[in-house]
């Protein structure tokens, strides 16, 4: 689904990713793991295409499509959904108009009819009730006042309302209490399939005891160092960064 | 990325004016420039009584006296008024039938979405159309004088309702007020008048549409709106030109005067021709409006969507004599290429327990200037009197300016007053966060404006919200990065 190969990225002529490779199947999870500052999140927004990044070598392939090619838009239109670290604030704009826009831009590109009205708030009913997200949040403004939880748990509904093929989550898990990661963690698994897959980016082992992932990575330095199964999370949790970072 | 922003940002700005077409229609034109001479043709193509002439006349001779403001905020080349042509109608093809409109009228309003037929009409509108300086036709007179309410143009009101015109012309904006509004009451042309009288709701919405075709005129028209004890009305304003590279001069006087219980509600959508990219052309519009709750617990709200025009001064004001009176100013005003605004309002607190609320959005855009300018004003006799304003200045791009000019002048101890004031970007990582979702960049403009625009759009009836949402991005198409 995913292919990465030798991914070189700057910002303001500063080297962040030196050199990523990585493939991702359907109907996998990669969980992607670093010490502070090892790029996890350049690559999650050179992957949905942040212009603030420059890509200046290697080559990413999605579903067979160039994705450095594509506009961030597109990449989302084509099945990319970025979870944000920290989701952005518009006010006045609710989130059922929000969801419907995008909703239906998926659709139009899809080659659907539009939703109508009733079926697409039966769908948002159906969504919030899979990922047990309060109906009070989505008569909101799109994360306006939202706690740090509530802003999380929105990207998880708005992952629902997609249906994206890859979803890149960028530490979802940062800032949330337990009963929140429960609900994060739970929306996650739910919404896996053998046709989607998911890059799940943390700091922490403690994710990765709701979400199993089939292959954990560890970024240092813009590069992975290491990759494994879920046993790799553990032994990190147990020796800490320091064990790789002399390990190099 | 800088480089994009920009493609982006003229993309956004560079949207076409859909109403710039010309009818092609014969006009009946006075000599260009402005006499004593003028004001006395004007008032006898009117076929005026005496008593209206002299109104005018009186109003020109103190107008020679006055010299153009220049307190606002713009920058206004100097108009030439011998240079303008103070009065054009449309002819009537056939002087004999005085009961139809001519094809080419009907059709021009047709184009512009406004059908004077009244069998299509949208439902519960009633229109007066105004073309240059003539009203073209009135719907649904007929309708609402059954409730006795009086919709007519104001040629019609100073004929067939004189003792109302002379009670309630010039009772709220004296002749004297300002350069712009004498100058109006010695040429005022045609525009609406409207009476609800006591204890009657409107049935429909009221509205005029304004219209200037003919080139190298001056609009001036006048609306009055009368509104006796325990009535309501809501009342609809738009306007359009033709794209034309000269500048036109709009300069229009509103008065609406509320009786005890009674409410008004006085929308505009303003979409004028603006100019093109280069800021050649458009209309110079200055606008006097103003309302006086004469009577206790009444209440006069205006909202106004202002997207139009190549330079607007405008401030539509409430006087809140009446106890208990509420005064309400809900604005939108969108600045994008060479447009210049400098918009508000004046809330002049007199009565006891009297209340204001001003919320003000500012779009800027382009290479525009758009400046909010507001007097809050509480009388020494004004009891407990409240007023909340709120100023909100969104920039797009960084070659445009937002400027606050808000006054507070308070004479009683007892009144509380609240001014908020914010200044903002559309950020690139909202932009970003909607293309993630699939949104294009326009789209995403257009949906992040609309809601920082929402709680003045809200204020609007349901029809004309719509089409403001469309109009305000279709006026910053292009403009944003």
């Amino acid at each position: 689904m995913l292919k990465i190969k030798d991914l070189h990225a700057n910002i303001k002529g500063k080297e962040i990713l030196r050199g990523i490779n990585l493939e991702i199947k359907a109907g996998e999870v990669h969980a992607i793991m670093g010490p502070n500052g090892s790029g996890k999140s350049t690559l999650a927004a050179v992957l949905a295409g942040r212009e603030i990044f420059e890509v200046t070598h290697g080559e990413v392939t999605f579903n067979d499509k160039n994705l450095l090619e594509l506009s961030p838009e597109d990449r989302s239109r084509e099945g990319l959904f970025l979870g944000f670290q920290y989701p952005i604030e518009i006010p006045g704009v609710s989130m059922v108009n929000f969801m419907k826009a995008a909703v239906n831009e998926q659709r139009k590109h899809r080659g659907l009819e539009q939703l109508s009205p009733a079926d697409f708030l039966k769908m948002m009913r159906e969504k919030k009730e899979l990922v047990e997200i309060d109906s009070a949040l989505t008569n909101r403004s799109v994360n306006e006042g939202f706690s740090g939880g509530e802003k999380k748990k929105n990207e998880i509904f708005q992952m629902a309302m997609l249906d994206p093929k890859l979803s890149i989550l960028d530490e979802t898990d940062s800032g949330l209490d337990i009963d929140a990661l429960r609900i994060v963690a739970n929306g996650v698994n739910k919404l896996k399939t053998a046709n989607n897959a998911s890059i799940v980016i943390t700091h922490y082992q403690r994710l990765l005891d709701y979400i199993v992932p089939d292959h954990v990575h560890i970024l240092y330095n813009g590069r992975i160092v290491k990759s494994a199964g879920k046993e790799l999370a553990l032994e990190l949790e147990e020796k800490g960064y320091d064990w790789i970072k002399n390990g190099e | 990325m800088a480089n994009d922003q920009d493609k982006i940002l003229d993309e956004v700005t560079s949207g076409d004016y859909k109403y710039g077409f010309v009818t092609d229609i014969e006009t009946d034109t006075i000599p260009k420039g402005l006499s004593e001479d003028v004001v006395r043709l004007i008032s006898s193509k009117k076929e005026e009584p005496e008593w209206m002439l002299e109104f005018r006349l009186k109003a020109y001779r103190h107008w020679l006296t006055m010299e153009m403001p220049q307190w606002a905020h713009l920058n206004v080349p100097e108009i030439d008024y011998q240079e303008i042509i103070f009065y054009a109608a449309p002819r009537k093809k056939n002087p004999n039938s005085s009961e139809e409109i001519d094809p080419e009228l009907k059709e021009t309003f047709e184009k512009l979405g406004i059908p004077l037929n009244e069998q299509k009409i949208l439902a519960g509108v009633a229109v007066d159309a105004v073309m240059d300086s003539s009203s073209v036709k009135t719907t649904f007179s007929e309708t609402l004088s059954e409730h006795g309410i009086i919709f007519c143009s104001m040629s019609e009101a100073i004929r067939n309702h004189p003792d109302l015109i002379k009670k309630y012309l010039a009772s709220v904006v004296p002749y004297t007020d300002n350069f712009f509004a004498t100058l109006n009451c010695a040429v005022f042309s045609d525009g609406s008048f409207c009476y609800i009288p006591k204890g009657v709701r409107c049935p429909m919405e009221l509205s005029t549409y304004f219209r200037i075709n003919a080139a190298n005129t001056g609009q001036f028209e006048r609306t009055l709106i009368v509104a006796e004890e325990d009535s309501y009305v809501s009342y609809l304003e738009g306007c359009t030109a033709p794209m034309r590279d000269e500048n036109q001069l709009h300069a229009a006087v509103v008065e609406i005067v509320a009786l005890d219980n009674a409410e008004v509600k006085y929308s505009t959508v303003q979409n004028w021709y603006p100019g093109d990219k280069n800021g050649k052309g458009g209309i110079y519009n200055f606008v006097t409006k103003r309302g006086i709750c004469r009577g206790k617990n009444s209440k006069i709200s205006w909202t106004q969507v202002e997207t139009g025009s190549a330079i607007t001064w405008k401030y539509p004001s409430c006087i809140l004599l009446g106890d208990n009176s509420y005064g309400e100013f809900y604005s939108v005003a969108v600045t994008n290429n060479h447009q210049q605004a400098d918009t508000g309002t004046k809330m002049i607190h007199i009565g006891k327990n009297t209340r204001s609320r001003i919320v003000s959005k500012g779009i800027s855009a382009g290479v525009s200037n758009n400046s909010y300018r507001g007097l809050v004003k509480v009388l020494k006799g004004s009891e407990n009197a409240r007023n909340f304003s709120q100023c909100d200045s969104l920039l797009l791009g960084d070659k445009c300016g937002a400027h606050t000019f808000p006054y507070i002048e308070v004479d009683n101890p007892t009144a509380i007053v609240e001014h908020e004031a914010t200044t903002s970007k559309i950020g690139e990582d909202q932009i970003f966060y909607c293309n993630q979702r699939g949104l294009s960049t326009e789209d995403a403009v257009g949906l992040i404006i609309n809601g920082y625009a929402k709680e003045v759009l809200n204020k609007l009836p349901m029809e004309f919200a719509v089409e403001a949402q469309k109009l305000l991005q279709i006026s910053l198409e292009g403009s944003v990065g």
